[in-house]
């Protein structure tokens, strides 16, 4: 994954939580996304059963992933498609890039990929002399900036509507334009005649429909809609978790997908794609390919982690997370931020450099509260510290602490002994204000919070008194 | 009435027991108002979670095993505290996944302990405290109690019953606070920025007074309205409703006199 910085979270959320005008804009999150997903979740009185339903019909799925991924490759070839099998990042580009070099094509459209970050496509691609032109505003956008998405479902959260106005009026060379429409309208004027340049049209999938051989691709723009329809040539690229069995599957997770995601009740434009154009359609591609990547997530199958490949991206954990909301998406260093990004940036970049991700909650479980797919987000975290904690790559800091109580903690008359004595301690440290303004070890609470002292002895030396037991 | 009380075993939790007595001393109030006898064990430690969140998991048996033996023969265990609390019911069955008699040990443990707060409305029925506080105050949710144990309601219906005391809800009252255990020594900085959130907004209640029923959290919300030089108090909620809530609250100076004799002073109240 391109521009990864996981292993320095602690430094980059440090910036991040300085930086002002990011907080300004990370402020837009609480009204564009929790209110909106609250009052679209409480309009719908059958939200728990279709929860219920959308978790059943992932885990079947995945259950028996092999027969749908069949399926799926079969129906697409039978429609006249090309189904290209990639086990990592490295092949899905070097597919995508053969599919463009054999039509001799120079310029690619593209809808919004989550996986074309994960598989680093653009840099790629402009390296093997392609122009991949993204047109999803908040694409479009971070792509003039040079810089990757801080968000799963909305790629430019990081920034505000003021720098939106500043960096098109310096690109577009035109008037600076300060209301949001009027922005919008500007990057559609700008963007319309270039679907028509493009060899290429790219799009990711919301959904992959074993039945048919469809993807399906749900958006607010219809930008997915121009770059699969007008360029000869279109490429699917999508994870083998997109699958689901049957149109109506894809609807049950669509509905649910739309209330926590934006908050909407259904999104704008919802574009089922099957195969290349047939002899007497109007419009549509004439080549169509699926590039379908593994990049890990079948190494999940089987483990505890596999929960996670029941996610459909809609980002109501990140909106949720106290954490994301606090340092924004580029602090993870990771394709993939918040809950969900913490859970799968070391399956796909290794414990070893994604370690502080998974080690960047503090459990509130909020997360797993709106996740629509039930996924235990705060138990996966968990089980990749205990992996961190076996393998002893947990910091060094934290192992021998952890080590050094639960020595104590496993024999009460010295753990006894030990808090009697810290709990006078301490209260000597507090002296008479009851609270010590910095303490041994304690620097990371101290340096901007007070450290309460204790009252006195510890409750079970003051209830032997009590009790006539001492 | 020669129908037996129920024997209740206290989870004091590590951090009342090292940090703030009174919040242990007022629970005992509050379960014996509620009908029962309560036995503090002395053998015990901490629920494990420190090294349960660290990744720790065979320390985490270890001592959940401790807990286990050392509490299953009450007939109700109960925790001042719903991250401790939660631990227990929530987590303890699945450590022991893969072995069934400690699975069956730790169900059945889980089965019959419950946060303080939760106990005395769910599962004793008490609708009202007799107890006097001046003054109005918020309440913060604490995560654990209010995910994993759904406290929320609880609280809010006791305290409405204490008299002088005017409840002003917490915009937000949901959002964790930033104390997370080891994590605000892990990542310092997030935690700063959200507990400067939640004091801003307790703040903007206007209330002099946040209630919160874990002490981790308190301890953070404390600590920073301190440094902030903001004059809101903290303390555990089971200190108002036990008629505690004269007392020195959270990180002031302590007057003389343990809490234990100063408990005396309370004036005896009607159970339930």
């Amino acid at each position: 994954m391109p521009g990864l910085t996981s292993e320095n979270f602690r430094a980059n959320s440090v910036k991040a939580l300085a930086n002002p005008q990011l907080q300004r804009a990370l402020d837009n999150i609480r009204r564009d996304f929790v209110d909106f997903r609250g009052r679209a979740v409480g309009e719908l009185p059958e939200y728990d059963e279709l929860k219920r339903q959308a978790i059943a019909l992932k885990d079947h799925t995945l259950e028996n992933l092999d027969f749908y991924l069949d399926a799926f490759a079969n129906n697409v070839e039978a429609s006249g498609g090309y189904v290209h099998w990639c086990q990592t990042a490295g092949e899905a580009r070097e597919a995508i890039v053969a599919i463009c070099k054999k039509r001799g094509a120079k310029t690619m459209a593209k809808g919004k990929s989550m996986v074309g970050e994960e598989i680093g496509l653009n840099a790629y691609l402009e390296a093997a002399g392609l122009v991949p032109i993204e047109t999803d505003l908040g694409e479009y956008i971070i792509q003039m900036r040079g810089e990757t998405p801080s968000h799963i479902t909305a790629p430019a959260i990081h920034l505000t509507k003021e720098d939106v106005a500043d960096l098109f009026a310096e690109r577009h060379k035109r008037p600076r334009k300060t209301e949001i429409p009027a922005l919008i309208a500007e990057a559609r004027e700008m963007l319309r005649p270039r679907y028509h340049e493009a060899d290429i049209g790219l799009t990711g999938a919301n959904f992959l429909i074993a039945e048919t051989g469809s993807s399906m691709i749900i958006t607010n723009e219809g930008n997915g809609d121009l770059s699969q329809v007008l360029p000869h040539t279109h490429i699917v690229l999508a994870s083998i978790d997109k699958i689901v069995p049957t149109i109506e599957d894809a609807l049950t997770a669509a509905r649910i997908l739309a209330r926590t995601s934006s908050g909407q009740e259904f999104t704008v434009y919802n574009t089922f794609s099957t195969g290349a154009r047939r002899p007497g359609d109007l419009d549509g591609p004439e080549e169509f390919h699926v590039v379908l990547l593994d990049n890990g997530r079948s190494a999940l199958m089987g483990t505890k982690q596999q929960a996670m490949l029941r996610c459909i991206r809609c980002a109501a954990c990140l909106n949720h997370c106290p954490v994301y909301k606090s340092v924004g998406g580029h602090a993870y260093g990771a394709v993939y931020t918040g809950p969900m990004g913490a859970v799968l940036t070391p399956t796909m970049v290794g414990l070893d450099k994604a370690g502080p991700l998974p080690n960047a909650s503090t459990f509130c479980g909020r997360c797993e509260s709106v996740c629509p797919m039930g996924i235990p987000l705060p138990a996966l975290m968990r089980d990749w510290r205990e992996r961190e904690f076996e393998r002893a790559e947990a910091p060094a800091t934290l192992r021998k602490g952890i080590n050094a109580w639960a020595y104590l903690a496993k024999r009460p008359v010295l753990y006894a002994l030990a808090t009697r004595f810290a709990a006078v301690a301490l209260k000597l440290l507090g002296g008479r204000s009851g609270r010590l303004a910095s303490l041994p070890l304690g620097g990371g609470w101290t340096a901007t919070r007070d450290f309460p002292a204790p009252e006195g002895a510890t409750f079970r030396a003051q209830w032997r008194c009590a009790r006539g037991l001492g | 009435m020669t129908e037996k009380k129920p024997r209740v075993g206290l989870f004091v939790t590590c951090l009342v027991d090292l940090f703030r007595p009174s919040v242990g001393f007022a629970a005992v109030t509050l379960i014996e108002r509620a009908g029962c006898t309560v036995e503090v064990p002395e053998a015990q430690t901490c629920c494990g979670q420190p090294a349960y969140n660290s990744g720790a998991r065979q320390h985490t048996k270890d001592i959940a095993r401790q807990v286990i033996a050392l509490f299953e023969p009450f007939d109700y265990v109960v925790a001042p505290s719903g991250s401790c609390g939660g631990m227990i019911k929530a987590h303890y069955p699945d450590l022991f996944a893969d072995e069934p008699a400690w699975h069956k040990r730790a169900e059945n443990l889980a089965a019959k302990t419950h946060e303080l707060i939760s106990f005395l409305v769910d599962v004793r029925g008490m609708k009202s405290v007799d107890a006097h506080f001046d003054g109005a105050v918020t309440y913060h949710d604490s995560c654990s109690g209010l995910r994993e144990l759904k406290v929320h309601d609880q609280p809010r219906q006791l305290l409405a019953s204490v008299t002088g005391l005017a409840l002003k809800e917490l915009p937000g009252a949901h959002i964790c606070c930033g104390f997370g255990g080891t994590f605000c020594i892990k990542y310092p900085e997030i935690s700063t920025r959200m507990v400067s959130d939640k004091t801003a907004d307790i703040s903007a209640t206007g209330a002099g007074t946040v209630l919160a029923g874990d002490l981790g959290c308190l301890m953070n919300m404390a600590g920073r309205l301190s440094r902030e030089g903001r004059p809101i108090k903290a303390r555990h909620v089971a200190e108002v409703l036990a008629g505690m809530g004269d007392r020195p609250a959270i990180g002031e100076p302590s007057v003389s006199g343990s809490p234990q004799q100063r408990r005396g002073a309370v004036a005896p109240a009607k159970s339930r």
